[in-house]
This record gives C-alpha cells, sequence and structure tokens, in this order.
C-alpha cells in the first residue's frame, strides 16, 4: 500500500479549481479519481490550500456515499443488485466474485489492490441483466461462469 | 416610524428589529424551548423545539421565521405540546439515560425539557450503538451517546472560534458530530477554548472533571495545598448560590476554600500584576527598537496554541510573558520551596484551556509543574456543595499573606480590554483620577469583539486593537498580512468577552457578560491600588524573590511549532 503522499500531487487538481473553497466537491472528485479514493494523507493538505478545516473536509466526504475512504483496486466491480438483476440472480455472481477473490461484504478490496467489489442499486441498463461494471464498461446477462472469465482476462491484462 | 407590532398568544408585542419571531416571543416573557439556537451563532433551525402556530394552523420554526408586522403566532397549542413531546421522545430513544451519574445532570437542557413537558415514557426502542468517550483532552470530554445533533458545538467552533475541529460526519440515523477520521480530539487542531462544551445542551461535551485527584491532595496528610483564585471567577460564581448575578463574591470564595481544606489562599490578580509590568517592559522595549511589533498578549492559552497551529510564524510576536496563573504558579513554588511539606499549587480558573497549559512542558522544572491542578469555577462550585457548604450564609474572609494586596488593574484581566486598560494605566504618564477615568472611555472597554483605541507615547502614536473570539483575532490577523490595518499592540482572548465568559464559569445567559464584567469594574474602583506597580506585594517580590529570576519565573519560549 502507498504509505508516503506527495501532495504536491494535487497541486494541479488544485489550481484547475482555482484553490476555491467553494469547489471543494469538485476537487474531492478529482482527487478521487486520480488515486481512487481519498487518502487520509491529503485533508490536512487540503485544508491549508483551501481554508477549510480538515473535519469539515471529512464531513462532506462522509455524506456522498460517492466518496470512499478506503484504498480501492484498480479494477472496482459494481454488481447491480437493482430488482431487475437481483430477480434474474444477480446474488449468485456476487458470490462467486467473493469466493474467487476471497472478498466479502466488510472486505471489498483485495490485498493486491487490484479489485474492488461493490454492490449498486440499478445501473439503468435493466434490459441487460444481470448487469455488472469494471470501472466504466458494463457487462450484461452475466453469469457465474462469465464472472470467472472475466477475471481471468482482467488478471492477465494486467 | 410606525411601531411595528405582532400578536403572539394574542398579546400585542413590538417589533423592534429581532431577526426571527423567538426572539421577539422571549421578549414577551415567554420562555419557547429550544435546543439549536444561540443567538450568537448562525440559524441551523434543526431540533423543531421552536415550534409556533399561526392563524391558519401552518406550523413554524421560531428561530428561523422573520417577524412581520401583524403576524399572529401561538406558542401553547394542544398540538405544538405534542409535537414537542413527541420530539423529546425521538431525541430520549437514543439518548444515553444514565442522568444520575452525568456531569451534566441538573444543568442539561434535555433533561430540563424532559421535565417541563412531563415526558414519562419513552415508545421508540433505543437503536443508538454505544460509541467510547473521548476523554483524550485535557480541557473537554465528549461522548457521542448523549448527542442529540443540535449542531452547536460545531457551529461555535467554526464560526467563533474558527478552528473547526468537530462537524457532521456521516449522513442519516449514522450521523455524529465528530473529528476528521474520528481521531481523539487531542490529535486535532482543538485549541481547548471549551465553548464547545459552554453551549452543549446536553452532556455530550462537558469541562473535564479534575476534582477526584484534588479531593485526595487535599486529605493527604504532609501536603501543602495552596490555591489561587483568578479574577473572572469572583463574579461568575454567585448566580449559582441565589447571589446576584456578577456580585464580587472573593471573600466568601475565600473562606469557603479553606474550608475545604485548602492551606493557603491567594488571588490570581497578584500574577496579573506581575504581568502587567513583565509585559509593559517588553512593549516598552519592542517600540523603542521598533521590532517585533505589533506584540501580541500571551494570557489567553487557548489563543496561544491557535498561533502555533495557524500562524508559527507570529510566534515571536506573542509575548513571552507566562499567564498570570503561570506566573504566580512559579512565584508560589519558589516561594515556598524550602517547605519540608510536598507544595501543591491549584488555581481555581474560568478556563478550560488552562488546563491544558499547566500540563505543557515549558511550565514544568524537572517534570514537576508550577500549577498542579487547574479546576474551573464550574468544578469549584461541585466541591463547594460536596463539601455542603452554605456558600450564601459563609462569611466572606481575606486572602492570606505575604500576597494579600492586589491592584485594580491586575483585576480587571478577567474581562475583554483589562489587559490593555491596565498596561495603558502602566505607560501613561498622566496619574491624575481624571486621566485614570479617560482611559476608560478611550474605546477599550464594552463588549464588542473586536476594539481599537490609540493614545500617545512619548509624542508617537501607539495603536492598540482587542479582541475577543479567535475568529475576530483571526480577521484581524489576515488585515495586518494584508496591510489593510496596523497596530502596536494586540489583546487576544479566545472567548467572547474575556475570561468572565470562560468555558469553565456557569453557563452566561442573558445580561450576565454585562453584570460579570460590571462586578469586576467595581472591584477595580473598590481598589484602593489602582495601577500594578504601585501594588507593595510586587514591589517586594521585585526586590526579593525575584531577584534575577523573572527571565526565569515569568516568561517562556514555547517549543511547539504547530
Ligand atoms: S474546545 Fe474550542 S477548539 Fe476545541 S472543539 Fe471545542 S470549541 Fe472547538
Ligand atoms: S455534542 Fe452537544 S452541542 Fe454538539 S451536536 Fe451534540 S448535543 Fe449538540
Ligand atoms: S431552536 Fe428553532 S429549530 Fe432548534
Amino acid at each position: 500500500m502507498q504509505t508516503k503522499f506527495d501532495c504536491k500531487e494535487i497541486d494541479a487538481i488544485l489550481q484547475s479549481h482555482g484553490y476555491e473553497s467553494n469547489q471543494i466537491i469538485p476537487i474531492l472528485q478529482d482527487t478521487q479519481a486520480k488515486y481512487r479514493y481519498l487518502p487520509k494523507e491529503i485533508f490536512p493538505y487540503l485544508s491549508a490550500n483551501l481554508g477549510i478545516s480538515t473535519a469539515k473536509i471529512y464531513s462532506i466526504a462522509t455524506f456522498y456515499e460517492n466518496f470512499s475512504l478506503e484504498p480501492k483496486g484498480k479494477y472496482v466491480i459494481k454488481i447491480c443488485d437493482g430488482t431487475a438483476c437481483h430477480v434474474r440472480k444477480s446474488i449468485p455472481i456476487l458470490e462467486k466474485l467473493h469466493k474467487e477473490l476471497k472478498l466479502s461484504e466488510s472486505k471489498v478490496t483485495t490485498d493486491d489492490l487490484l479489485f474492488t467489489v461493490e454492490t449498486v442499486s440499478c445501473v439503468g441498463a435493466c434490459g441487460l441483466a444481470p448487469v455488472l461494471t469494471v470501472n466504466d464498461k458494463v457487462y450484461g446477462a452475466m453469469t457465474p461462469e462469465k464472472v470467472e472469465e472475466l477475471l481471468a482476462k482482467l488478471k492477465e491484462e494486467n | 416610524m410606525n411601531t411595528e407590532f405582532m400578536i403572539v398568544d394574542n398579546m400585542p408585542i413590538e417589533i423592534s428589529g429581532e431577526k426571527n419571531v423567538l426572539d421577539v416571543i422571549r421578549k414577551a416573557g415567554i420562555d419557547l424551548p429550544t435546543f439549536c439556537y444561540h443567538s450568537e451563532l448562525s440559524v441551523y433551525g434543526a431540533c423543531r423545539m421552536c415550534v409556533v402556530e399561526d392563524k391558519r394552523g401552518a406550523i413554524h420554526a421560531a428561530c428561523s421565521t422573520p417577524p412581520k408586522a401583524g403576524m399572529e403566532l401561538r406558542t401553547n397549542t394542544p398540538r405544538l405540546r405534542k409535537y414537542r413531546k413527541m420530539i423529546l421522545e425521538l431525541f430520549l430513544a437514543n439518548h444515553c439515560r444514565d442522568c444520575t451519574t452525568c456531569e451534566k445532570n441538573g444543568k442539561c437542557k434535555l433533561q430540563e425539557l424532559a421535565q417541563r413537558f412531563g415526558i414519562k415514557q419513552v415508545r421508540f426502542n433505543n437503536t443508538s450503538t454505544d460509541s467510547e468517550m473521548d476523554s483524550s483532552s485535557l480541557c473537554i470530554t465528549r461522548d457521542k451517546n448523549k448527542c442529540i445533533l443540535c449542531g452547536d458545538c460545531v457551529r461555535m467552533c467554526e464560526e467563533v472560534q474558527n478552528v473547526g475541529a468537530i462537524d457532521f460526519a456521516f449522513r442519516g440515523s449514522k450521523m455524529r458530530v465528530t473529528t476528521a477520521f474520528d481521531e481523539p480530539i487531542a490529535n486535532t487542531n482543538c485549541v481547548g477554548c471549551g465553548q464547545c462544551a459552554a453551549v452543549c445542551p446536553t452532556g455530550a461535551i462537558v469541562v473535564k472533571n479534575d476534582t477526584v485527584n484534588l479531593w485526595k491532595e487535599l486529605s493527604t496528610e504532609d501536603t501543602k495545598v495552596l490555591v489561587q483564585i483568578a479574577p473572572a471567577v469572583r463574579v461568575g460564581i454567585g448566580q449559582e448560590f441565589g447571589l446576584p448575578e456578577g456580585k464580587n463574591a472573593m471573600g466568601r470564595i475565600v473562606a469557603a476554600l479553606r474550608r475545604i481544606g485548602f492551606d493557603e489562599v491567594f488571588d490570581t490578580t497578584v500574577g496579573a500584576d506581575l504581568t502587567v509590568l513583565e509585559e509593559t517592559g517588553e512593549f516598552m522595549g519592542r517600540l523603542q527598537k521598533g521590532e517585533k511589533l505589533p506584540l501580541f498578549t500571551s494570557c489567553c492559552p487557548a489563543w496561544v496554541k491557535y498561533a502555533e497551529f495557524n500562524y508559527p510564524q507570529l510566534m515571536e510576536n506573542i509575548s513571552t510573558c507566562r499567564s498570570p496563573m503561570q506566573m504566580f504558579g512559579s512565584v508560589l513554588k519558589e516561594h515556598y520551596s524550602h517547605s519540608h511539606k510536598k507544595v501543591v499549587v491549584v488555581a481555581v480558573m474560568p478556563c478550560t484551556a488552562k488546563k491544558a497549559e499547566a500540563s505543557r512542558d515549558e511550565f514544568k522544572e524537572n517534570g514537576i509543574p508550577y500549577v498542579d491542578y487547574v479546576i474551573s469555577t464550574q468544578e469549584l462550585i461541585q466541591m463547594i456543595r460536596e463539601a455542603g457548604i452554605v456558600f450564601s450564609e459563609i462569611e466572606p474572609e481575606a486572602v492570606d499573606m505575604p500576597f494579600g494586596t492586589t491592584s485594580g488593574a491586575g483585576v480587571i484581566f478577567g474581562v475583554t480590554g483589562g489587559v490593555t486598560e491596565a498596561v495603558v494605566r502602566r505607560i501613561s504618564d498622566d496619574k491624575s483620577i481624571s486621566a485614570l477615568r479617560a482611559i476608560a472611555f478611550t474605546g477599550i472597554r464594552g463588549m464588542d469583539g473586536v476594539k481599537e483605541a490609540s493614545l500617545d507615547f512619548n509624542g508617537r502614536e501607539v495603536k492598540i486593537a482587542i479582541v475577543s473570539g479567535l475568529k475576530n483575532a483571526d480577521n484581524l490577523i489576515k488585515q495586518i498580512q494584508s496591510g489593510e490595518k496596523s497596530y502596536d499592540f494586540i489583546e487576544v482572548m479566545a472567548c467572547p468577552g474575556g475570561c468572565i465568559c470562560g468555558a469553565g464559569q456557569p453557563v452566561a445567559h442573558g445580561d450576565s457578560k454585562k453584570s460579570r464584567s460590571a462586578g469586576l469594574y467595581e472591584a477595580d474602583r473598590m481598589s484602593n491600588i489602582k495601577r500594578s506597580e504601585e501594588n507593595p506585594v510586587i514591589m517586594a517580590l521585585y526586590g526579593g524573590l525575584l531577584k534575577g529570576k523573572t527571565h526565569k519565573l515569568l516568561h517562556v519560549k514555547y517549543h511547539r511549532k504547530g
């Protein structure tokens, strides 16, 4: 896991938002896009540069489900568990993923930081149910077998 | 202009510039219940206790409704009573209900309102999960199980103190007030001012209680327990014992402390007098050399900590004087250094930040602090009650020698502007009574958060600013940095109004600020020594104990950086 952060890395992000404290949400979004989560280490740096307290930034970061304070894997797999996907058996897919990657409800990211598995409620592609997404790519009509293939492919890619 | 009226419970009430109907209603003598409204903070409108009903039966939160002429409101209808009870029940559902062992027992707003509205049972299950207490701070103790999410502390810490150590985190039923990443508060930028505890309606944030160990110390043989009482304490304590608000109860405090078992009782005003002389000397020196100006005062440890965190480059502008408590603590330890008994110095303070100050490494010699215990006015009240002393009937007594005399200049340290006034008295050449009176009217008195004054010193204009509340201090510093303002001397107190409104005092309401400051100015008027340098105790100290030791005993260099 990364332990040291070069906060200078986010200077560009701060700059692009003019160091404006009211831009905190887009700043956090860009930061998350960069690291795939919001590293604790950058909070004091953001606070010092934007003039908002770390507690306030934490408040914003914990309010929105979309922000993550935990490191995420290179591939974030989101299994849709909306109604349509659920009735078309999304849970066995989730279980398969958990089993293959040795993850659970509480442990969502692999130790090698390659995979994160989460459930979401409806990605809006019910016609393709059951659906999962890997980062921004959508995979429809999934089955536990296809999951195995997908994981193998992703591991190979790496 | 025509006077505007609104109708509250069938009574016409004049509207005179109030920002919300809550203030109008309270003016009418109706004690509308609230949790999340404090006139000095922004309006949050979350607790809904302040609901009122209009003519058409619509319900409004009084704190967030501006008054309009002709408005007709009711404050006590069956529907409103039902609402309030329901809200209270919901609050209580997830609240720890161990009232008897709570630090806030008897002073809790939730307890008070539950009683007032006759809540006899709570119909909902408690779904909260127990979270641990945060006892990391030397100043405040946090118990999230007692939090009702009114946000008063959050707004105080951010809006008034510009610290923002705590905030809401998470959402919905998981929402809580906490620090970033749930860190213990001691590891944050909290400066220990305690103002969050002063506004918290429940026991979720309270001032740390240090009386248990102190009681032990008091009953230890072979220990000499000395105590010093800060100026602000004497005008804050009385209201709790049925004396008029702001009444100077110094004599009674002294008597009570002796009965409790303290061996010698002294007045921190001696420390304040020392501060005046040392700080004035320092100021004159800097003025002459024209360096390290403006000089910031250093009496307030919360301010010192704030500067360490936020303006490390300003640390050399902060006076090297120890706070009056620390000056006097070191003097006492020195004076009794040959005692065959163990000497323990206790300070009774209006302040929570002084608890942390006393344990700073800079204020220890060979690991032993100059001031061993700091208790707040509230803790003293508790000790007096515990000892069974009937405060209102006790005969006043005088403090002990050899530190028995104090000056009026020292006693006004407890109110914003007091330190400045004491210093000005010292530096002005004209020692006449009329000059003394004139100083009081230069703009340095009063409860405003930012005050300015200027005076002539040897043909040079000396510019002074006085701020209380750290947000005010921060704004001022920014103005100085931008070149918009410039000063030579700046007094900073973290608590709005100064020490009389310290978080260790009984909660100030309504006019308490005014009456407490009036109490201190009266003590000054009644004092036959007006200037610190005229105090014979101080002169004796400089001629004796302090010879060659002023630096060691009265000054400090802070080590911590941010
Ligand atoms: S003690 Fe003062 S600085 Fe610390 S959390 Fe409370 S209000 Fe904020
Ligand atoms: S800690 Fe106290 S003041 Fe702060 S939100 Fe909770 S109940 Fe309100
Ligand atoms: S006091 Fe009005 S909503 Fe809390």
